[in-house]
């Protein structure tokens, strides 16, 4: 235990250390007048052939950007998967998806979400994985990405900039190149990279059996990078050939938490000063160990109703987890997964401890442990910013946020955003609760439905995309409902936070003075977690009580 | 010589050293106010019993969604106590009643911080007295008209003993008028045609002479009716802050209502039901009922203690800019110094002494009671010499006048003492073949080079030395600007003088910053300049050139005393004419803000001990196992629901006086003001409510 509980500092350490320069050239990256030697000619040839110009967009222009193009691109996906059969690069002959779930999946994957209501093997053609997932898993984070960044820019008072440059920069400086590496070291350690069809072996026993095979190496390091999640195979990274071993499990949490850590510190470089990155990441970290501690010692308990039958458990609660793995490495990949909201699993959360699954929930219910790439981010500085403007006051001033007056307007568009995640992630429960078309599916009924149930949602509001399993959520309502939620949770809050920080933007900067309320020092800190937890945990309080902690406590 | 010419009554009431809680006319109006609110308590009280009630009015109601929510969540339960389950009856009619009196404990809190204002709007109102007015026809004839037929541009003769029938502008002649209805000062104040005194406000009184008055604004429109309907509240507007606040609170309350509206359906799937009013009890502890039942109030006491201090503010948000202000621009003369006026020294000339100067002076003085007269007694008494008091007292006082530039006595034995302009005495000991020292003339240059003004002092024939008239920084203007300082809030000293002078009187009073020689257009220069730096700036005014920049600052006070534009421009009026105000007005503006964070800290961080109360309670029945959420250990689950909503309802009444006074405020750093306020509202937020609960549950239990 204490070598596994070492791998995990270790493994921490390195992401830790790696978050600092990643932002800095994050933030370089998306300097529009640092011209990178190596990528400038890319982009540059982009540029030329599409057309475009770098011109400043008004929020309005830089929301509807994300929007038009997003939505264009789910249209063009959803074609994909639902004319698929006939389409070539489908050597295994896989059939055309049918309407819902070609929807939902076209939504889950542009949404950063990769809620995987199909199995990649048997469902998805080569083409179908190639154009309409890998291409998505480049877009979507990129997306997300960009939207940090404007968001960033108008808290400093700059204009937002251009949402197709900034796109292009994401994919060229980022997510390309990194991928492409991490890629080449997946395969190198045992994950195929293939366009061959499914392998037909004959076993041992002299039985025939069907090895899915394909460009997996390519899929795996941006769905790690991008905080995509989506698995090649059905059982995502708990497959052999997507994680084969301890250095590849390493590698994907390393490539998860790469950019949610990084982005604190492009935001303190971006906005001139990096106390106020620096505080947040703080924060952030707090808070990811506390819920890791909890998470790890939860399931090196083991499961008391297993443990009373007289089964050995020293080594933890290993239903449901893979032994190459083992409980410390599996408890890390679910606090990871779900705190960068990824979604990619190596264990499978419906059988965590309830107090395991309960962290995993409160992750992607907070969405503010690190987040998403881009998405996380701007939702922790929406909590920043709820909380300058509740505790603000008491230093006699109205609040004000990086010199910005935080006025009416703006907490207009934080309340509305405010509004819309309880009110997906607990509307659409309520909704499947009272339709049997919703709870039929539940697996396992009692206070572990709850569970089932609310981490569905969940995860598709935060745009997580990992389930909890044991849901069986192929049919029309869960395709359609999940598909609303993840549209909803991924792109109202694009355009209000985005509004909110073209209203920013164009504001005087009040100097700093004594007087003003600081947000780069531990005080703040304090205010930011408080504000998270008063204010987005405590919503939730009521529905964790009734699903994993009322099942801990009948276990 | 311009220092010794009476400037009117302004500078004579800015003599008194300001203290904290201003200067002493009105500390006298504090007092009396005190009196009257003492005399009036009961009757404000029971008029905001009353308003309670009419409040509850769904129409009134709405305006505050918080509370609005609790009245359909009353309104739910009470149709449940008659028409649902009967075997709740009690717990339904006990949850009606305490939300009954969550209402009407948040109305009661707003109805009291009005009743207060409107008290105040009383007794103006009683100044708005129809009176009768002389107007002057186009042909030259006089006519009686009643005061409510004058409009503006109106022509009306006022004589002594009148009332002043409207606003307006003095055209010809000048009076003394007293304007304690408004001001609460008793002492008549000079208003005279032409210049910055002459405006005269309606309801006031000539005392003396008589004046043309040309009306400047129309009936109902008075500088009197827009105080009495600031001060009555009846046009407040929610300030850009309240709104924001408002919207947030708004929001947390629709997050929970959706929280509570979707647990039955989460609770019908694991097979049991909570009831109805346990639901709305578990909603309305979790929505920011005591922000939201007292958010008005907090605004509304915020703007009365402002007008306490006698400034009238013309709109909330002036008070929240005031919380705001980056950097204060602030005259020097009247201001920060006295003027002029001081006696620091006694300079002798030719083969005298410093003592006999010193004496002739304060014979001189005796009878004197201009502020320099009197600043050459108190200089005696600083440097422990004595004159022959005997000798002045059976004096001939001659007093000052334009034409002589000199004041002094004419003693019993045929002396005549005098002192004056420099060249008025040297002018007035030459006619009668007196000498002039030959070191006067240099002395008395040194001085005025120095920024000083020089009185000479002369018996008959003989020029015994000079007055050192000096600009004296008022007392504790140092301490004041130190603790801007630590807000956070520079100041900037605006003068006349030249920059040598002005440089020694800004060292001395500690400002962060001066402008030498500066002129009116100087001042909108310097406010532009800092605006465009993004900082907010108050200053203060009362000239008509002072206008433009009134208008432009964030924060314009303009002095009562001052003219119609200088008020016009302005977003409040200090009724005392004390221009040291603007830093009361600043600390009020910060306390209102800091009052209004602390009650959302703490209402908010209450939720969490309310949650523990109620969550278990809740669903104890049907889960047992929830026993180890009990971290309270409340009697029973009954009895913890009742106590978290009563602790929810009575929490409103005990911090009324907290809203009403504000919270306490010293100046100090924000990180400071920060960390003493969390930990106050925020952690003590987060710990009374289990406290509370606790201890009403104790009692509650008792009965269920």
């Amino acid at each position: 235990m204490i070598v596994s509980l070492l791998s995990i500092a270790i493994t921490l350490l390195i992401a830790l250390l790696l978050a600092k320069p990643v932002g800095i050239y994050l933030a370089n990256s998306f300097n529009y007048s640092n011209k990178n030697k190596l990528f400038y000619p890319f982009e540059n040839l982009i540029y030329s052939i599409s057309g475009m110009k770098n011109k400043n967009q008004s929020w309005k222009v830089y929301a509807s950007s994300v929007i038009v193009i997003n939505a264009i691109m789910i249209l063009l996906v959803y074609l994909i998967f639902r004319f698929q059969g006939s389409l070539p690069l489908n050597p295994s002959k896989i059939a055309n998806m049918d309407p819902s779930l070609a929807f939902n999946t076209a939504v889950s994957f542009m949404t950063n979400t990769n809620l995987q209501h199909y199995s990649g093997e048997s469902g998805l053609s080569y083409l179908s994985q190639m154009i309409g997932i890998l291409f998505m898993m480049f877009v979507a984070p990129a997306t997300a990405l960009a939207v940090a960044i404007a968001f960033i820019r108008g808290l400093s008072g700059k204009s937002l900039g251009n949402f197709f440059v900034d796109m292009v920069r994401g994919i060229i400086r980022v997510l390309l190149p990194i991928a492409f590496v991490t890629g080449l070291i997946f395969v190198a350690l045992g994950v195929p990279q293939t366009l061959d069809p499914t392998v037909t072996v004959t076993t041992v026993e002299g039985g025939k059996q069907n090895i899915a095979v394909g460009p997996v190496g390519s899929f795996l390091s941006i769905k790690e990078l991008g905080n995509n999640g989506g698995g090649f195979f059905g059982v995502n990274s708990a497959h052999p050939f997507e994680n084969p071993n301890g250095p590849s499990n390493f590698i994907q949490i390393l490539l998860m938490l790469l950019l949610p850590m990084a982005l604190p510190f492009t935001y303190g470089k971006m906005v001139g000063n990096p106390k106020q990155g620096r505080i947040l990441f703080v924060s952030m970290t707090m808070m990811f160990i506390m819920f890791l501690g909890i998470s790890l010692s939860a399931e090196y308990q083991g499961n008391q109703a297993i443990n009373a039958l007289g089964v050995q458990h020293d080594q933890g609660s290993m239903e449901g987890k893979e032994v190459r793995f083992g409980v410390a490495q599996s408890s890390l990949y679910s606090v990871v997964t779900t705190a960068s909201e990824t979604g990619a699993v190596n264990t499978m959360h419906d059988t965590l401890t309830p107090l395991g699954g309960l962290v995993t929930l409160s992750n992607m219910m907070l969405n503010t442990v690190y987040g998403g790439v881009g998405a996380g981010f701007v939702n922790v500085l929406m909590y920043a910013i709820i909380g300058v403007f509740l505790s603000g006051l008491m230093v006699g001033r109205t609040p004000e946020f990086l010199g910005k007056k935080i006025e009416g307007k703006e907490m207009k568009l934080i309340a509305a955003t405010l509004l819309i995640h309880p009110f997906l992630i607990l509307g659409a429960s309520a909704v499947a609760f009272f339709t049997p078309l919703g709870h039929e599916a539940i697996s396992n009924s009692g206070f572990h439905g709850i569970s089932q149930v609310i981490y569905e949602y969940t995860s598709s509001a935060a745009n997580n995309g990992s389930g909890f399993e044991g849901l069986g959520d192929a049919t029309n309502f869960w395709n359609i409902s999940t598909g609303i939620v993840m549209y909803l949770g991924r792109f109202f809050s694009i355009v209000t936070m985005l509004a909110v920080a073209g209203s920013l933007a164009v504001k005087r900067t009040v100097p700093e003075t004594i007087g003003t309320f600081r947000t780069d020092n531990g005080l703040f800190a304090g205010v930011f977690i408080g504000a998270v937890f008063i204010v987005g945990a405590l919503t939730f309080f009521p529905v964790l009580v009734l699903g994993p902690i009322a099942e801990y406590l009948t276990l | 010589m311009g220092a010794q010419g009476l400037r009117t009554k302004k500078e004579l009431s800015q003599y008194v050293p300001p203290q904290k809680g201003g200067n002493g006319p009105m500390k006298k109006n504090r007092e009396e106010v005190q009196m009257n609110k003492t005399m009036m308590n009961k009757e404000i009280v029971n008029q905001a019993i009353k308003e309670s009630f009419i409040k509850l009015d769904p129409r009134v109601m709405i305006k505050n969604p918080i509370m609005f929510v609790v009245e359909i969540g009353f309104v739910i339960t009470l149709l449940l106590t008659f028409f649902g389950d009967q075997t709740q009856v009690g717990f339904n009619i006990a949850v009606t009643f305490i939300l009954f009196v969550t209402l009407l404990f948040a109305n009661f809190a707003e109805a009291i911080a009005e009743g207060r204002g409107k008290a105040q709007a009383d007794s103006l109102k009683k100044t708005k007295k129809e009176v009768y007015a002389n107007l002057v026809l186009e042909n030259g004839k006089h006519k009686t008209v009643s005061s409510a037929d004058l409009r503006k541009g109106n022509i009306v003769i006022v004589k002594q003993g009148e009332m002043i029938p409207g606003d307006g502008e003095v055209i010809s002649g000048l009076a003394s008028v007293d304007e304690s209805a408004i001001t609460g000062e008793s002492a008549p104040v000079i208003k005279e045609a032409g210049g910055d005194f002459n405006s005269v406000t309606g309801g006031t009184r000539v005392v003396s002479d008589e004046i043309k008055v040309r009306i400047t604004a129309d009936p109902g429109e008075s500088f009197l009716d827009r105080m009495i309907s600031l001060v009555e509240g009846a046009k407040r507007q929610k300030t850009p802050n309240e709104i924001a606040l408002s919207t947030v609170l708004t929001s947390l309350t629709l997050v929970f209502m959706i929280v509570v509206v979707t647990l039955p359906f989460f609770t019908k799937y694991l097979g049991f039901d909570i009831p109805v009013p346990v639901l709305i009890a578990l909603l309305v502890c979790l929505i920011p009922t005591t922000i939201g039942g007292l958010l008005s109030a907090i605004g509304i006491a915020g703007m009365d203690r402002v007008t306490r201090f006698n400034v009238i503010a013309m709109s909330g948000k002036a008070v929240e800019a005031a919380g705001d202000i980056n950097t204060i621009i602030l005259d020097k003369t009247g201001t920060i110094t006295f003027g002029n006026r001081m006696a620091s020294e006694f300079v002798p000339v030719g083969f005298d002494t410093k003592k006999s100067v010193g004496e002739w002076a304060a014979i001189s003085s005796l009878k004197d009671d201009t502020p320099e007269g009197k600043s050459v007694l108190e200089l005696m008494k600083k440097e422990h010499l004595s004159f022959d008091q005997s000798l002045g007292e059976d004096g001939e006082f001659i007093e000052f006048k334009a034409e002589t530039r000199m004041s002094g006595i004419d003693l019993k034995d045929g002396k005549k003492v005098r002192k004056g302009a420099v060249d008025a005495i040297k002018n007035w000991v030459l006619a009668t073949g007196g000498e002039v020292p030959h070191d006067l003339e240099e002395k008395g240059n040194r001085i005025a080079s120095e920024g000083g003004t020089p009185l000479a002092v002369a018996v008959d024939q003989h020029i015994y030395g000079l007055i050192y008239l000096k600009d004296t920084v008022k007392p504790g203007m140092k301490e004041r600007f130190e603790q801007l300082r630590k807000m956070g809030i520079k100041t900037i000293m605006c003068t006349g003088d030249n920059p040598l002078t002005a440089k020694t009187i800004a060292r001395e009073a500690g400002v962060d910053d001066f402008i030498a020689e500066s002129k009116p257009e100087d001042k909108i220069a310097v406010i532009k300049r800092e605006q465009a730096e993004g900082k907010l700036v108050a200053m203060t005014g009362d000239g008509t050139n002072d206008a433009p920049a009134l208008a432009q600052a964030d924060v314009g006070l303009a002095m009562n005393s001052g003219t119609t534009a200088a008020k016009e421009a302005a977003n409040m009026v200090d009724l005392d004419s004390d221009p040291t105000k603007i830093i009361e007005v600043v600390s009020i503006g910060k306390q209102l803000l800091m009052t209004r964070g602390a009650l959302t800290t703490f209402s908010i961080a209450n939720d969490i001990a309310k949650y523990f109360a109620i969550i278990p309670a809740m669903f104890m029945l049907a889960i047992p196992e929830m026993e180890v959420l009990k971290v309270m250990k409340l009697g029973s689950p009954m009895s913890a629901i009742l106590s978290a909503l009563i602790f929810n309802a009575i929490i409103i009444p005990l911090l009324i006086p907290l809203a009403m006074r504000g919270v306490a405020y010293k100046p100090m750093s924000s990180n400071a003001l920060l960390k003493r306020n969390l930990l106050i509202y925020g952690f003590g937020g987060v710990i009374v409510p289990f406290i509370g609960i606790k201890l009403i549950d104790l009692i509650v239990h008792l009965f269920v």
